[in-house]
């Protein structure tokens, strides 16, 4: 992907106050001890060579979800304009493990960062059509202002944390 | 003031009061967040034609589209039911949820779950029905009904939330910041939605090639409404349907920065149910996700409820290509003031509101709030689908005028010479004949109270016109602009083009002296004027829903200026809702080309004068000055047709140093402010204005305005005088 595409996707995280760390596959680890605490939950991520550390709980139960501080999952596309990561809804979990934790660490490959919409809806087409069955395009943390301001982490997570893997 | 005006204007004014602060301050962040957002866009006006281009075929290929859902449905392991009407909904609903012996659904935000009142549908079969949107949830706790199609109780300050928290639960600590609420509603309604039986959602929009629904939200609530139990029934107009993934696109870029005004909501789900997550079962809380058997159930719920008869309606059409993102709320001024209480029907609330209970529910709810809409056409711009809302209003109007009865209409016989069939109410007919009563008027000038002309005293025409007796009534002149101009010769040699100058009724009977203005103006640029006997544009009964009325003013005004526009004239109009007319309505009524040759030959008086200045007319020839500071208003529908630069070019260019108001409408709207029931709502819009142009900064400029209306307004609301910025520019006599 281009530089200037990270950097528009980079401007746009820090317009959204989320935070963003680069990561070679072998300093993953390192970057996952700093950003999470414990009770972190995860789901293994899809890409060759790369594994989330033994002290994430990849197997979790509703419980565990419940208590959770952080979860850890993989971002199929990052989509430039909006600093939006796509959150794909897999059957080992990576809709749940991200919606329910104070923190989302979203695993984003530097190849998968997009300039824009219609590059992120043409990805889209081809993956429902080819039978995935569902993606949360989430943009920062989830949010409400009915409670008379702006308040972050209403339902979902308080605070998203990019962390671009760098091949 | 009749008994239903006095009940109406009390509403208006307890409204007003009570939720008018809280429903102006959020709406009017949501307008600016919008003006803000859309300039991230590099073709905002060509996203908003890709997304109309959309819904008018997906409605105009719309049972075709419902049949491959059905297909991509089923295939996909759903199932698909159509409901005829809320009651076959509401059943169909109800008999999933006793299938699956749920004794609690939660639900995440659905203005169309609202129109069907499933709600209470299924509390009447004993269960349990919980909002798990924020919003939603603070109404259901304090039993009341949303006031705004996407912030729901958008009128409930925090303190207002907190009290009512902190009665009904009794927390330890009682509750008081937005945080602070926040996290005690995500808190309880977490454990609500851990404990659900059945996730309900509505959906912004679903896709026929992949059956794949898109929920626009932020809270994150929708997303566990719909991964969290095994059972999800989504609800959602037969509208809704959309060809492909693909089309999305420009909807999900639009939506939220229409709406509340965020580049995009912080979560767009996109989800093809039944959807392979594994569900969360918090009954078997220490089972792995891994290890629970995930059987999902999937009833997407398609309702009909009017709307295939809207789809064959030719004037409401327009509506279904709504994607509720609000804009038209928070655009208009009267909204802002009243919030959806006022300005709302059964379910559906704001200016797009109108057409969706016509079709939905029926004219009386529509009736109920249509008034509310001054034609002020701001929405039109707003609205990411380009519905046409003050037409949708003015048909529903003229719809519930042919429906009414009235008693009384010998009172204003031979002042409604107009095209209807009865039924209009006293008031309309009234403002809908202006024209004839501003020719009464003039004959009768300079008589100062008019209205004794006509033997008819301000105690009766509030009684049985309603209006206001507080409003001082326009002053017709004795000499009209017809009249002196035809005592005159043009002083104009060697002229470099011929105007027609059109007399609309107010400058023609009411401000004179701008049409003066603009004749000593145009014959100082080099222009010869001429100023014909034409007819009034109709822009006065089509505000009244008068479109038959209207109509035939169109032909007549078209005939008048027809050859004149075959000569190469060009067509000059002062009053800016007049041009509006010209420009846009006459659209509905003059046959394609003629309507083209109008419309292309007219302008704005100061857009006239840019464009002859651009061309090296001589400015010395007019007023300049060397910083004299001026407060401009610029119309309603002025702007709409993006014509306010115009005039700010030409002040500047002159000399003058300008400040623009920025507020949406001046709050007099044309027979709007004169109306008894609105005449306080009136005020309280233009008490927006008034403020501006009584800054430090800007309480000692001279105050010009485009519109009739709009120097009513400031002149009731303003010690200082008030003029058409014609009249700052024109040559000294």
């Amino acid at each position: 992907m281009s530089t200037g595409t990270v950097a528009t996707f980079e401007d746009s995280l820090e317009r959204l106050e989320v935070g963003w760390t680069h990561a070679s596959p072998d300093g993953l680890a390192d970057v996952l001890e700093g950003l999470c605490s414990d009770q972190t939950i995860g789901v293994d991520l899809p890409y060759d060579g790369v594994d989330l550390p033994e002290w994430v709980n990849t197997d979790p139960t509703p419980a565990d979800l419940h208590e959770a501080n952080a979860g850890i999952t993989a971002a199929g596309l990052g989509i430039a304009d909006y600093g939006s990561v796509v959150v794909q809804g897999t059957p080992d979990g990576i809709e749940p493990v991200s919606l329910f934790g104070d923190l989302h660490v979203a695993v984003l490959r530097r190849s998968d960062i997009v300039p824009g919409m219609p590059e992120a809806f043409d990805w889209l087409g081809e993956e429902f059509r080819t039978g995935h069955s569902s993606a949360i395009i989430a943009t920062g943390p989830s949010a409400t202002a009915d409670m008379g301001a702006l308040v972050k982490g209403a339902h979902g997570p308080k605070e998203v944390h990019v962390v671009i893997l760098d091949e | 003031m009749s008994k239903a005006r006095e009940a109406k204007a009390a509403k208006i004014r307890q409204l007003m009061e009570t939720e008018g602060d809280a429903v102006g301050t959020s709406t009017r962040g949501f307008n600016e967040g919008r003006y803000q957002s859309v300039q991230t866009l590099d073709d905002y006006e060509g996203l908003k034609s890709e997304a109309r281009a959309i819904k008018e075929d997906a409605i105009e290929r719309l049972p075709e589209l419902i049949d491959q859902l059905r297909e991509t449905v089923e295939s996909n392991g759903g199932t698909l039911y159509i409901a005829d009407d809320a009651a076959d909904a509401n059943q169909y609903i109800r008999e999933v949820c006793e299938d699956k012996e749920a004794e609690r659904v939660v639900k995440s935000k659905s203005m169309t779950s609202e129109e069907i009142e499933v709600n209470e549908d299924l509390e009447a079969a004993d269960i349990d029905v919980v909002e798990t949107d924020l919003g939603e949830w603070v109404l259901q706790v304090a039993d009341e009904s949303p006031s705004h199609i996407v912030a729901p109780a958008i009128h409930k300050s925090r303190e207002a939330i907190a009290d009512l928290f902190n009665e009904t639960f009794e927390p330890d600590e009682p509750l008081e910041t937005a945080e602070e609420l926040t996290m005690f509603a995500r808190e309880q309604l977490g454990e609500l939605i851990e404990g659900a039986d059945v996730g309900m959602t509505g959906a912004n929009f679903i896709t026929a090639d992949t059956g794949t629904m898109a929920l626009v939200t932020s809270e994150g609530n929708a997303r566990k409404t719909a991964v969290v139990p095994d059972t999800h029934v989504a609800v959602a107009g037969v509208e809704k349907v959309i060809p492909t993934v693909e089309d999305l696109r420009p909807f999900v870029e639009l939506i939220g920065k229409s709406g509340t005004g965020q580049d995009i909501t912080s979560y767009i789900s996109l989800l093809t149910p039944p959807v392979e997550s594994p569900t969360v079962d918090f009954d078997a809380p220490d089972t792995p996700l891994s290890a629970t058997e995930t059987d999902r159930d999937f009833h997407l719920v398609l309702i009909d409820n009017g709307r295939f008869d809207m789809r064959e309606d030719d004037q409401l059409r327009e509506t279904l290509y709504c994607i509720r993102c609000s804009a038209c709320s928070n655009v208009c001024a009267n909204f802002q003031h009243v919030g959806g209480h006022a300005f709302g029907g059964e379910t559906y609330s704001g200016g797009i509101g109108t057409g969706w209970e016509a079709g939905v529910e029926g004219l009386d709810s529509a009736a109920e709030f249509n008034d509310l809409c001054t034609g002020c056409s701001r929405c039109t711009t707003a609205c990411p689908v380009e519905i046409d809302i003050p037409w949708i209003n003015t048909v529903v109007r003229d719809r519930v005028n042919r429906g009414e009865v009235s008693e009384l209409d010998w009172l204003v016989e031979g002042l409604t010479p107009d095209e209807e069939p009865g039924g209009v109410s006293l008031q309309k007919r009234f403002f809908g004949n202006f024209e004839t009563a501003a020719k009464v008027g003039s004959f009768f000038a300079p008589v100062s109270n008019w209205a004794a002309g006509l033997g008819v005293s301000r105690d009766i025409m509030e009684r049985f016109l309603g209006i206001d007796a507080r409003r001082e009534l326009p002053a017709f002149q004795r000499e009209t602009l017809k009249d002196w101009f035809e005592n005159r010769t043009s002083r104009v040699d060697d002229p470099v083009r011929t105007a027609v100058l059109y007399p609309d009724v107010y400058t023609n009977h009411v401000q004179v002296e701008r049409g003066k203005a603009a004749v000593r103006t145009l014959e100082a640029l080099g222009v010869d004027v001429i100023v014909p006997d034409v007819r009034s544009s109709g822009r006065a009964p089509l505000s009244q829903g008068m479109i038959a009325t209207a109509e035939d003013h169109a032909h007549d005004v078209y005939a008048g200026l027809a050859e004149h526009i075959d000569d190469g004239r060009d067509i000059v109009v002062i009053e800016p809702s007049d041009l509006a007319m010209f420009r846009t309505e006459y659209e509905k009524f003059l046959p394609e080309k003629s309507f083209e040759r109008i419309s292309e030959a007219s302008y704005e008086v100061m857009e006239y004068v840019f464009g002859l200045l651009e061309h090296g007319a001589d400015a010395d020839a007019l007023s300049t000055s060397e910083g004299e500071g001026v407060a401009y208003h610029s119309h309603c529908q002025q702007r709409t047709l993006g014509l306010e630069g115009h005039t700010e070019a030409v002040l500047s260019d002159l000399g003058y140093d300008v400040a623009t108001s920025d507020v949406e409408c001046c709050g007099m709207a044309g027979s709007f402010g004169y109306k008894s029931e609105y005449y306080e709502l009136s005020v309280d819009v233009g008490s927006e204005l008034q403020g501006q142009f009584q800054t430090d900064e800007n309480r000692d400029r001279t105050v010009v305005a485009s519109g009739t209306s709009c120097l009513e307004q400031l002149d009731s609301l303003l010690s200082r005088p008030t003029q058409h910025p014609i009249q700052l520019v024109a040559p000294r006599l």
